[in-house]
């Protein structure tokens, strides 16, 4: 067993046990704790898929995750409240189950990827991150401004959606959904870079003139990473809202989007469990050092620089060798 | 002569007052390799550029095979099988010679919206690989990062991939460029070899292998063809040699040929 696999399977085991341990520990907080960073680490991974992989810069991967979190939040507050979101052209109730609340978060921050990406992609290099930025702050202060959602205050989850007989309500079994969730969008993303598709949008990044020139229409094939990129920070959406029962613009402000990029530098770009050590040790910080500081970013900004100046891929790289491939 | 591959109509590119391309006109003829020639500055990438539709003429024609794709997008032409390799080397550096030839090869074989299947197990991929890599005398360096490979097989691996996917007309853009003497006796033994496999439009500086490999020459001074000719006829026309004046190399490979 080499370096890597031996990293990733003891990662795996340590996610796995970690609620059970929290318990005999007597800390049943770090179930919700370690909730919280399964989350970010899907919105890290997926923002991985196109700033790694497919070498898009974006500013404004939050306004996904903030989309998936508001579809929930609105579909159930009128599910509970049993009045109707739309009533032209059609009617549409709300909704309770997970079933459909994700589905329907996964889809609707894709659509609006689709949307931003075909803008977005015309541009490049420091143009398309400004323009990242600027559309989610668009959407950021759209929904500062939606006062029948709560507004600048945001909207509360009158409670946790149902789950085809998974009680989400019990922090463990939540848990563990969360980290099938990473675990699926890691398989998913794993097949993805390996595909003909992940080939076309590494070599994207690599150099996009010759895959013109080989043949590749390179916008389509990059429009599709960005939109799988989004409609995965949309389903990281949906669970921080289950999980926090809550949901405000803070979720896609551009800090958010530079807490995600940060994930991702920290733990190793273009690498798929990167993100995912970036996640938990950001969020692993957050939590230890602000009992100590509230300016626990000071410690943060020295740590980030010894990173990425001296650990090529970032934690993954020190944990599973400069060397060892992608995935 | 034999029917044009392409042919060029009167192609004016201005950058601000330069005027790169001049009522560029060119025929190249199936089969032929034809080298494109001229002095520093003269606009002969300019004219590469637009023919594989990098950049927009202001003005005139392009047709490929009769068909006129004088607007068609870079990948389009590349799929009706124009291809080019580029002066300053242009690989995927960080993947490997064998993924660099996977990546060209599945440019020709249909969609790559394919998000499952590992590429690598390919069949249609994989079938096409091996062949390409021997093509150009790179099959034991499939599993090299192209960042590792000497600038001559660089130069292989980019000429290779504008090849992989069996082209009609190959645009190659200095391929000498940079070589040593080493390199350079290959690289002339793989185009007269593709010569007999594809027509080629061969845009050089170095004259011994211009007036060596090309059955017709074309001379482009100030963005404008000032002549058109078999190797001798460009060795003996007047206006070629006003236009080289001073360039030693040229004197002595335009009068060597003269005698």
């Amino acid at each position: 067993m080499n370096r890597k696999t031996l990293s990733i399977t003891l990662g795996a085991g340590l996610f796995i046990a970690l609620p059970v341990v929290a318990v005999m520990a007597g800390e049943p907080y770090l179930v919700t704790l370690f909730s919280r960073i399964l989350i970010y680490a899907l919105a890290a991974v997926s923002l991985d898929l196109m700033l790694g992989f497919g070498g898009m810069v974006s500013l404004g991967h939050a306004a996904f995750f903030g989309i998936g979190a508001y579809v929930v939040c609105i579909l159930s507050f009128h599910g509970c409240e049993g009045t109707p979101i739309l009533t032209w052209p059609f009617q549409l109730g709300g909704h309770q189950s997970g079933l459909v609340l994700w589905p329907a978060a996964v889809l609707l921050s894709g659509t609006a990827a689709a949307v931003i990406g075909a803008l977005s992609l015309r541009t490049s290099g420091m143009h398309f991150i400004m323009i990242t930025l600027a559309f989610s702050q668009m959407l950021y202060y759209f929904f500062v401004s939606l006062e029948a959602y709560g507004g600048d205050d945001g909207i509360s989850l009158f409670s946790r959606n149902t789950f085809a007989g998974v009680d989400l309500t019990n922090d463990m079994q939540f848990y563990y959904l969360c980290l099938a969730a990473l675990a699926a969008f890691l398989f998913f993303s794993y097949r993805l870079v390996h595909s003909r598709f992940g080939m076309v949008i590494r070599g994207c990044k690599e150099n996009e003139r010759r895959m013109k020139s080989l043949g590749f229409p390179t916008f389509r094939y990059r429009l599709v990473c960005f939109v799988i990129a989004g409609a995965g920070a949309g389903l990281a959406g949906a669970l921080i809202a289950n999980q926090t029962e809550y949901v405000s613009p803070g979720l896609m402000h551009w800090t958010r989007s530079g807490e995600i990029l940060v994930m991702v530098l920290l733990g190793g770009m273009g690498t798929l469990f990167g993100p995912v050590l970036g996640a938990t040790a950001l969020l692993l910080m957050e939590e230890f050092l602000s009992i100590y500081t509230e300016h626990w970013m000071v410690y943060l900004g020295p740590f980030l620089i010894l990173v990425v100046l001296f650990a090529k891929r970032g934690i993954y790289g020190l944990l599973a060798g400069e060397n060892s491939n992608h995935g | 002569m034999a029917e044009s591959l392409l042919s060029v109509q009167s192609l004016v590119k201005r950058f601000g007052a330069v005027q790169a391309s001049n009522k560029f006109s060119l025929e190249v003829a199936d089969g032929e390799l034809h080298a494109l020639i001229g002095p520093n500055g003269a606009g002969k990438t300019t004219v590469l550029n637009q023919l594989c539709g990098e950049l927009i003429p202001d003005n005139g024609r392009i047709f490929f095979e009769n068909r006129q794709i004088t607007r068609m997008p870079v990948y389009q032409r590349a799929r009706l099988g124009l291809s080019r390799s580029y002066q300053i080397t242009s690989v995927f550096a960080h993947l490997t010679v064998g993924e660099n030839f996977s990546l060209a090869i599945q440019a020709h074989e249909g969609h790559s919206f394919r998000f499952w299947k590992r590429a690598a197990d390919d069949p249609v991929i994989r079938r096409g690989v091996v062949p390409a890599m021997a093509r150009v005398g790179l099959e034991k360096r499939a599993n090299t990062q192209a960042a590792n490979l000497s600038h001559g097989e660089k130069r292989q691996l980019e000429v290779g991939m504008a090849l992989a996917g069996h082209p009609k007309l190959l645009l190659l853009d200095e391929p000498y460029a940079g070589m040593g003497p080493g390199g350079t006796v290959e690289l002339t033994q793989l185009i007269q070899r593709l010569k007999t496999e594809v027509t080629i439009l061969l845009v050089e500086h170095d004259m011994e292998a211009v007036f060596r490999l090309a059955d017709r020459i074309t001379v482009l001074v100030y963005g404008q063809a000032i002549a058109s000719g078999t190797p001798d006829e460009i060795s003996t026309n007047p206006a070629v040699r006003e236009a080289y004046l001073g360039d030693e190399v040229v004197e002595r490979r335009v009068n060597g040929c003269s005698k």
